[in-house]
Formats: structure tokens, C-alpha cells, sequence
């Protein structure tokens, strides 16, 4: 099959004008009401942007967007270009709508609590998107590290937002697992693929044949540990840390956009540097799948421990992301047709829930589930959202983690791993374990609260929930056509 | 022909000539002339930037005119894409650097710029000279001026640190100078011509042994220079006793003398020898990346972690240069340039810094960013640069490093990567403690952020450090064909020693036969 191209200069203004919206963000600081309105505005053309290039990804064209190209007698096959297929149309879609969905909540969240800095907060913000759509749309791998290592530094800004000690501390634990695990293995693994390969441009089926397997296996254990945004144990500890950022960071960046640029990372260097086909004859796979597992089952009983809404919901993270990584490394169509919906679906979900924590502050400035008794009554809108993502975490029907798993499950009996096959099911259980408690606690407990902080959070924090709550259903409802763009994964 | 590289070469010695006839207490006029002298130059020095042809090694903008014919030393100026592109860095931070002496330089004031223009011109013109008369001539007026900066214009412990670089660097000089002058007769030995033309020396056949001391002197002249571990210890105290400028000029050109010393001489003219003597310059390089970014991480002092951070980024391009792929060359050579750019930028910043509180300890400050967020814009993406983050730069010179050395060693390369990690944290270590938290020193809370002046001569360094962090391509075009004619060179030699391995046993069998008879 010939691959049908385009040239478009879409994907290039996609990725920019998030970080022409910084500029425009700095310049208004002395007017709030204009700064925001640069962000919603640059998130809607930005997400307009992205979704012009439907009708060609649907007609299963690859949008290419060549920037700079180096000397070919020095770097050959080398630049900075970017490159649109189903997978990163799908991660930028996510991203970018999110990203409106994020900006109206960040706006109730900051403003109701009165935060300082807000005009920085709102710059890395839109840097670090930038970012994530550059992950998303880049064609190789040198363009993916610049954009990866971009997030790094605009989201560090974010993490330490409160200037508190503890924020410190987090940040420079986050610089050093990200920027650490990236300067020591990706980096050098990036370098050694182009050394043995001579390219690093994304194709369809892998670049790396006739590539050495034992150097082709040892730099995907470089890959795998180099791209810590994965939270993959040991290389997580970064993300509980994190959770001292302001929620809607967490919501956005924590949950969606770093950490998936993280596991989209590993899926396009599985699918597209190199290929499944190369990749399952190394017979490699099985073992990076079952470190997945251990990060799946391990994260999730530290979750079960964690009486902070934030932290629970950042080990769940963690065991979630790791789907992704295990249902890549099956090597099988639908596990990495499974993999790469857990991106969507986990972000919806995900999103919903943290955007719900970030409420409850807001609300009845609750942070501990053991102080959440009866909140279903005093914040139906929110703890409806919640019980929506909670529930789809777990994996119940028809919601999106459901038709995830099941994928992934076929996936791994394709593969014939039993063992796979029983830790996604174990998993499930854990999931149930540790959501489940937070709502009975919330419907079937008598709310303890004082009576004058009885209320919802701000109309607009709660229009961005109740959004992200309605499309986890409609994945889980519409999960087929998302996989059926992917066509056939060689 | 409008003799380009002279004018190059000589403006700024001009510039110091007309400053002579300026009165000492006219110091704004002599500022001003030093400047717009340093101007045109750079302007000039584009000339040969847009007139040079990318598609041959050979030199070009050649002058040619006989000098001390009894000698056979010449006038001989001429560049290659190599020298082209260390020429405009000096140019270009020539400029960056006189506009950041402007309060900085109090006393003295028209003898320190005379001393400035002086060294401007020989540091031109030992990138330009093709004669080794020539280039020894302007190799050695380089250390006066740069010995009269630190030692006038110095911080407390001038006179010793003036002393100790003038020493080192006299040292590895007296070297050279012998080296030179046994080539010169190893050349007239074998052609019956006296000549000091660099470029007949490049494949004249040195006989093994004499190479390997030939090739060892000059090392040692230009691993004091650049310097390469263990040939260090002199820098960090030049850089702190030194001003501001003569420390831009130290890190951003002087120690550059180094690393093009090894392209332009080591490399062809003694290409066997440093074939053979690679693995363990290797491992020298290696060492001082990792040492030179465990000295820095201890520093409490911001000037001499900068300066002892130039010994493992410099141990990165002698690594790449002695790996002898393209890769590792042309990054190497970027990375020179770059190199040239951030860590010039960081001693810019350090002089802001000690301009305003007269101190270098990392422990004085803290919490700068709320006071001067300008600033702390500007030193932000310099540090980012230094540490070769993607989108600066660093970035690209650091990939091609790793790259050449993977293709010529994966044992190296994958040292060498944990060194650019080193790099990461005393920088960011560095950054954080000046720079984040509380202000807690009572001296801080009233400094005054970036002044226009500032701001002014940090902006082409921004400019530069983001555009080559992702459009490299004008630097890299112009160096290609001269790196590749070095790459040809060596291989050459390799191939050469591959085919008297291949022959050699039958030789040295017959040999032993020969001793065994005798007895």
C-alpha cells in the first residue's frame, strides 16, 4: 500500500499558535480578563486547527509539514519536520480540545482562589501544549525529543507554581527524573538509533531493518527508561510529587498531556522507528509488557493507601498509563489498537476526575477522602462526573475504559499471555478497590461538613466537567469508529 | 583585489592606533571608537561570510606576498570553512563584549581598549595566517594584551593568576616554536626548500617516530589552551581574577585557539600519529568531562563553576574531534561556536551579577528572579543553552558529538553521555540557588533588572542561540567540505596503517631468523 501525502502548513500553525498565545498572554498581564480570553481564543483555533485536518486523515492521508532539513553531507535524513497520521491526530485532538476545556476550568479555579502569578501560570500553560501538539504531529524523532524536553521545562514553571518549599522540592524532583532519565537514556538512544539506523523519521513499519537485534533491544530498554513521562516504576516517582501543582495542572498535564506524550512516545517508537514486525521477531516485547504489569498492579496497590484524593488519583494514573505500554508491547493488532485508545479514554476519564478534585477544593476545601462523607448531596454535579470517570477507570460497560480493556484483553490472548490476560483482570479488581470506597463515602455517608460550605463550584468548573464526564461515554459508545481510523497496524 | 582578510585582520589595530591620539579623560570617545571600530569590523567580516564558496576545502581570500624571502617566511593569509567561522565568532563577540565593558572598566580606560583592539587583531589573524612565521607571530601578541587584562585589570589575586596563564601558555609556545622550526628543517631536509607555508607541511611524510614528538608538542601547546585535563589548572584562576570581558574573550575565542590548533595542525599534518595517539586523548577528553563537571558542581564561586563547566564542554569537542568521523568533527566545530556563544553569555551574566553586589559567591544571593525578572528571562535561556537543551544551540552540537563518537566508539559515547547529564545538574543546581526562593540577603531586595545597555548586547546572543538551536544549516554548510577533506585525510592514514599491518609479519620473520643465525 503507498502511503498517499499531503504538504500543509496546518500542522505548523497548529503547534505555534499556542506559543504566539504565550506572547499574547505575557503582553496583556496588566488585563485578566483579555489574558484569558488570548488563551480560550488560542485554544479554539488551535483545536480548529487540528480538526481541519480530519477529512484528510479520514481519507487515510499522512499531512506532512517539512520545517528545516540539515545539510545532507553532514546529517542526512535529518531535520526538524512534521508529519500527521491517525496516531498523533488522535493525541492531538485530545490535547487540544482539553485544552478549552481546561482554560474555562483553570479561570473558576485560579480566580476562586485568588492564586498569584497567574499570567506565568497561563504562559507555561500554553508553552506546554505547545509541546504536547509537538509531540503529537512530529515526524522524528530528533523534532519529538525537542518538543518532549519543551514540556519538561514549561511544565517545571507549573509544578513549582507555589513557591513553597514542598514546591521546590517536587520541581526538582520532577526535573530530575524527566530531564534526568531524558539527558541519560533518550537522548543517547536517539543518537545511537540514527547512528545504526541512518534516519530517525517516523515510517509506518519500523526503520530498523537489518539493525542488529541485541543493539535494537538494548535501546529499547533505553527508550522505555528514557521516557520517565511514562511514569513506568521505578522511573514515577516524579508524578505523586507533582500533584503540589495546581489542579487543573494535574488535570491537564499530569493526567493528559505530559504523561500521554510520555506513553504516545513509546507507541510511536514501537509502531513507527521500529515496527511491529522487527519488534515481535526480537521476542523482547513480552518482557517490557511484563514490567508494564508490574507498574499496573504496583501503582494501583499504593493507590489503595492514599487518603489524598490527588495522590490516589496519581498512582491510578500511573497504573493506567502503563496499559498503554503493555498493550504496545503485546504486538498484536488489538493490542496496540487497545494501547493507543487507552490514550483517549484515559483522558477523558482521567481529566473528569482530577477536574472533580480540583472542584471539591474549590467547593467545601476538602482535600482527603476520609473527609468526603456525603458530598454526593452537596455537589451532585461533581460527584455525578466523578462516579462517571470512576466508573470508567474501572472498566465497567460502555464506558471507554471498558472497550480498552476489552481490546487489550484480546489482545493478550493473541499473544497467548495468560499472564497478561490475569493481570488485566487482577487490575480491574484494584481499580474497583480503590474507587469504589470513595463513592460510598460520598452517596451513602452523612455529609460532616459545616453547613455555610455547602456548595458547588463555580458554574464554569463544572461545565468542564460535566463536558469531559459526557465524552468518556460517548468513547466507550463510539470506540469503533476511533479504531477503525487507526487501519491496519504493521 | 580588496585585500578582505588584511582589513579583517588589522581594523581593530587601527581602531587602537586612532584611540592612541584620543586624550585618556575622553573615555566615552575612546569607548565609542572601540566599538564602532569592532562595528565594522563585523560588518567586513560578513563580507567573507556571503563571498565565501562552501563547495571547496581549498583556502580562500588568499594574500600571498613575500616577506622574509631569506627565510622563505611569507605573508600568507588565507581561510578555510573551518577558520571562516572562528573568525566571525570573533568578530561577533568582539562586538557583544565592548558593549559590556562600557561601566564595567573604570580605570584605564584607553589603555584597556587598546589592549582589547590589540588582541582583537591577533586573535583575527592566527585564525587567518597560513605561514607559520606569521601565525607564531600573532599567537604570541595574543598573550600580552590577555596577560595585561588580568593582571591590570584583575580582582584581587591578578598578579598570580596573570602570571600562571602566562606561564602555561609561554610553556606550551616554546614547544610549538620547536616543533615548528623542526619541521622546517625536516621540510628543507627532504625538498631543498625553506619554507614556513603550513599548508606544504599537510602530507609531507613524516617518519613515524619524528611525527609522534611532533604531533606530542604541538598537543601539549594546544591542550594547555583549550585546556584539556590534566593542562587546566590555570583557567579557573584566570577567569576569576579576570574582568568581565577578558573573560568573554578567554572562554568565548582564547580557549578556541585549542581545539583549531588540533584541526588546522595536528590533525593534517600529523595524521598517523593522531590516529594512534586517539584512544588515549579519548580518555583524557573523557576525563576531563566528568572531572571538569564534578569540579564545577563544588564551586561556591558562580565565575569559577563557569569556568571549570568550560573544561568539560571543551573535553566534549576534543572527544568529538579525535573520534575523526564527520560527525564528531563538524560537531565538535559547531560546538566550538557554540560554546563560544552560551558560556560567553553566562560570563556576561556573572559580570551583571558582580557589577551590582561586587561579589561572586553562589551563597550571597538567592531569590534574584523576583528582583530582576528581566534578567532572570535572560539568564534562564542562557543556562538552557549552556546545558544543550533542544531548541538552543547546544542542542545540535551536543547531538553530533555523541553521534561521531558512537560511530567511532560506543564505550565513549556512552561515558560521554553521562557527562552531558553532569552538565544538566550544576547548572540547573547553580541556576536554582542564585536565582529561586526566598531573597533572604537584605543587599538583594533593591538591585536594579536589566538595564537597555544590558539588554542591548545579551539580545544577539538570544538571537543566535535560538536561531542555530533549530536552523543550524549556515554554519554547518560552510563547514562541510573542510571537515570532510580532514575526514579524507585520516582515512587516508588508517588505510594506509591497515595495509602495513596486513604486511607486515613476513619482515619481521625473516628478522628473527637473522638474529638466530648469528648466534
Amino acid at each position: 500500500m503507498t502511503m498517499k501525502t499531503v504538504v500543509s502548513i496546518i500542522p505548523l500553525l497548529a503547534v505555534s499558535v499556542s506559543l504566539l498565545a504565550g506572547l499574547g498572554i505575557f503582553l496583556l498581564r496588566k488585563y485578566p480578563n483579555w489574558r484569558e480570553g488570548c488563551s480560550i481564543l488560542a485554544a479554539l483555533v488551535k483545536f480548529g486547527l487540528v480538526m481541519s485536518l480530519f477529512p484528510l486523515i479520514r481519507d487515510g492521508y499522512i499531512i506532512e509539514c517539512p520545517i528545516v532539513t540539515f545539510p545532507a553531507g553532514i546529517l542526512p535524513n535529518l531535520g526538524f519536520a512534521l508529519r500527521v497520521d491517525t496516531l498523533g491526530f488522535l493525541f492531538a485532538v485530545v490535547a487540544s480540545f482539553l485544552w478549552i476545556l481546561t482554560t474555562l476550568y483553570s479561570i473558576g479555579y485560579m480566580r476562586s482562589l485568588e492564586e498569584h502569578a497567574q499570567t506565568r501560570y497561563y504562559v507555561c500553560f500554553a508553552l506546554a501544549l505547545t509541546g504536547a501538539l509537538g509531540v503529537a504531529f512530529s515526524a522524528n524523532l530528533l523534532t519529538l525529543f525537542l518538543f518532549y524536553e519543551l514540556i519538561t521545562v514549561s511544565t517545571y514553571l507549573l509544578v513549582v507554581h507555589e513557591e513553597t518549599k514542598e514546591a521546590f522540592s517536587a520541581g526538582t524532583k520532577y526535573l530530575t527524573y524527566l530531564m534526568g532519565t531524558g539527558k541519560l537514556f533518550f537522548l543517547p538512544a536517539i543518537v545511537f538509533t540514527y547512528g545504526l539506523a541512518g534516519t530517525l523519521q517516523f515510517k509506518p513499519g519500523g526503520v530498523f531493518l537489518g539493525v542488529d537485534p541485541v543493539w535494537a533491544g538494548l535501546l529499547l530498554v533505553l527508550f522505555v527508561a528514557g521516557v520517565a513521562k511514562t511514569g513506568i516504576m521505578p522511573f514515577h516517582n516524579w508524578l505523586p510529587s507533582a500533584m503540589v501543582a495546581p489542579t487543573p495542572v494535574s488535570a491537564l498535564l499530569h493526567a493528559v498531556a505530559v504523561v500521554k506524550a510520555g506513553v504516545f512516545t513509546i507507541v510511536r517508537i514501537v509502531v513507527s522507528i521500529y515496527g511491529v514486525g522487527f519488534l515481535s521477531n526480537i521476542g523482547i516485547g513480552i518482557y517490557m509488557a511484563i514490567a508494564a504489569s508490574i507498574t499496573v498492579v504496583g501503582a494501583s496497590v499504593i493507590a489503595l493507601r492514599q487518603d489524598n484524593l490527588k495522590m490516589r488519583l496519581a498512582y491510578s494514573t500511573i497504573s493506567q498509563l502503563s496499559y498503554v505500554i503493555l498493550g504496545v508491547m503485546l504486538l498484536t493488532p488489538d493490542g496496540v489498537k487497545g494501547s493507543i485508545l487507552q490514550i483517549v479514554a484515559h483522558a477523558f476519564g482521567k481529566i473528569t476526575l482530577f477536574f472533580c478534585a480540583g472542584a471539591i477544593y474549590v467547593g467545601i476545601h476538602k482535600k482527603y477522602i476520609s473527609e468526603m462523607a456525603g458530598i454526593g448531596k452537596v455537589m451532585p454535579w461533581t460527584m455525578g462526573a466523578f462516579t462517571i470517570g470512576a466508573l470508567s477507570m474501572i472498566g465497567v460497560p460502555p464506558l471507554a475504559g471498558f472497550s480498552v480493556k476489552w481490546r487489550l484483553l484480546l489482545g493478550a490472548m493473541e499473544a497467548h499471555q495468560i499472564l497478561i490476560v490475569a493481570v488485566l483482570l487482577g487490575s480491574t479488581l484494584l481499580n474497583a478497590a480503590y474507587f469504589l470506597p470513595v463513592l460510598k463515602k460520598a452517596y451513602f455517608e452523612e455529609y460532616a461538613g459545616d453547613s455555610h460550605h455547602q456548595h458547588e463550584a463555580p458554574l464554569i468548573m463544572r461545565v468542564a466537567l460535566v463536558s469531559t464526564a459526557i465524552i468518556t461515554v460517548l468513547v466507550g459508545l463510539f470506540s469503533d469508529s476511533i479504531v477503525s481510523l487507526l487501519g491496519e497496524i504493521s | 583585489m580588496f585585500p578582505i582578510l588584511s582589513a579583517v585582520t588589522f581594523i581593530p589595530l587601527i581602531g587602537a592606533l586612532i584611540i592612541l591620539f584620543v586624550s585618556a579623560k575622553n573615555e566615552n570617545a575612546i569607548r565609542i571608537i572601540t566599538l564602532l571600530t569592532a562595528i565594522v569590523d563585523f560588518v567586513v567580516s560578513i563580507g567573507l561570510y556571503t563571498d565565501f564558496d562552501s563547495g571547496t576545502a581549498k583556502m580562500q581570500f588568499v594574500e600571498r606576498l613575500p616577506w622574509i624571502s631569506r627565510f622563505g617566511a611569507e605573508y600568507y593569509l588565507g581561510i578555510d570553512g573551518i577558520s571562516l567561522l572562528m573568525v566571525l565568532l570573533t568578530t561577533f563577540l568582539s562586538v557583544v563584549t565592548y558593549l559590556s565593558t562600557w561601566t564595567a572598566v573604570e580605570k584605564n580606560v584607553k589603555e584597556f581598549n587598546i589592549a582589547m583592539l590589540v588582541l582583537q587583531t591577533a586573535m583575527i589573524g592566527v585564525f587567518c595566517a597560513l605561514d607559520f612565521v606569521l601565525f607564531y607571530l600573532f599567537w604570541e601578541m595574543m598573550l600580552i594584551p590577555m596577560y595585561l587584562l588580568i593582571g591590570v585589570w584583575g580582582g584581587k589575586r591578578k598578579i598570580y593568576a596573570a602570571l600562571k596563564f602566562f606561564v602555561y601558555t609561554m610553556a606550551g609556545s616554546v614547544l610549538m616554536l620547536f616543533a615548528i622550526l623542526v619541521l622546517y628543517f625536516e621540510y628543507h631536509s627532504k625538498t631543498g626548500v625553506y619554507t614556513f607555508d603550513i599548508l606544504k607541511y599537510h602530507n609531507m611524510g613524516l617518519n613515524p617516530m619524528l611525527q609522534f614528538w611532533m604531533f606530542l608538542c604541538f598537543f601539549i601547546a594546544f591542550a594547555i589552551k583549550v585546556p584539556v585535563w590534566p593542562f587546566h589548572t590555570w583557567l579557573p584562576d584566570a577567569h576569576v581574577e579576570a574582568p568581565t570581558a577578558g573573560s568573554v574573550i578567554l572562554a568565548g575565542i582564547l580557549l578556541k585557539m585549542g581545539t583549531y590548533g588540533f584541526l588546522r595542525f595536528s590533525l593534517p599534518i600529523f595524521p598517523d600519529a593522531a590516529v594512534s595517539a586517539s584512544w588515549w586523548i579519548s580518555w583524557i577528553a573523557i576525563i576531563g568531562i566528568i572531572y571538569g563537571a564534578l569540579v564545577a558542581m563544588v564551586q561556591s564561586d558562580i565565575k569559577k563553576l563557569v569556568a571549570y563547566s568550560s573544561v568539560s564542554h571543551l573535553g566534549f569537542v576534543v572527544l568529538g574531534t579525535f573520534a575523526f568521523t564527520m560527525h564528531g568533527i563538524a560537531g565538535g566545530l559547531l560546538q566550538m561556536i557554540n560554546h563560544g556563544i552560551s558560556t560567553g553569555g553566562l560570563f556576561l551574566i556573572v559580570g551583571m551579577l558582580y557589577e551590582r553586589r561586587h561579589t561572586r559567591e553562589i551563597s550571597e544571593y538567592g531569590g534574584i528572579t523576583s528582583v530582576m525578572p528581566k534578567f532572570a528571562m535572560v539568564f534562564v535561556i542562557v543556562t538552557l543553552s549552556s546545558i544543550g537543551l533542544p531548541l538552543t544551540n547546544g542542542f545540535i552540537g551536543e547531538f553530533m558529538i555523541l553521534l561521531g563518537v558512537f560511530d567511532a566508539n560506543r564505550i565513549y559515547a556512552a561515558i560521554a553521555a553521562i557527562g552531558i547529564i553532569l552538565g544538566a545538574v550544576y547548572m540547573l543546581w547553580m541556576f536554582r540557588r542564585v536565582m529561586f526562593g526566598e531573597v533572604t540577603n537584605e543587599k538583594n531586595k533593591t538591585l536594579k533588572d536589566l538595564s537597555l545597555r544590558e539588554f542591548i548586547y545579551m539580545a544577539p546572543l538570544l538571537v543566535a542561540i535560538f536561531v542555530l538551536g533549530v536552523y543550524p544549516n549556515p554554519i554547518l554548510d560552510k563547514m562541510e567540505v573542510s571537515v570532510k577533506n580532514l575526514v579524507v585525510i585520516i582515512e587516508k592514514s588508517k588505510a594506509e596503517a591497515r595495509h602495513e599491518v596486513a604486511v607486515a609479519p613476513q619482515p619481521l620473520v625473516a628478522k628473527i631468523e637473522v638474529v638466530g643465525k648469528r648466534d
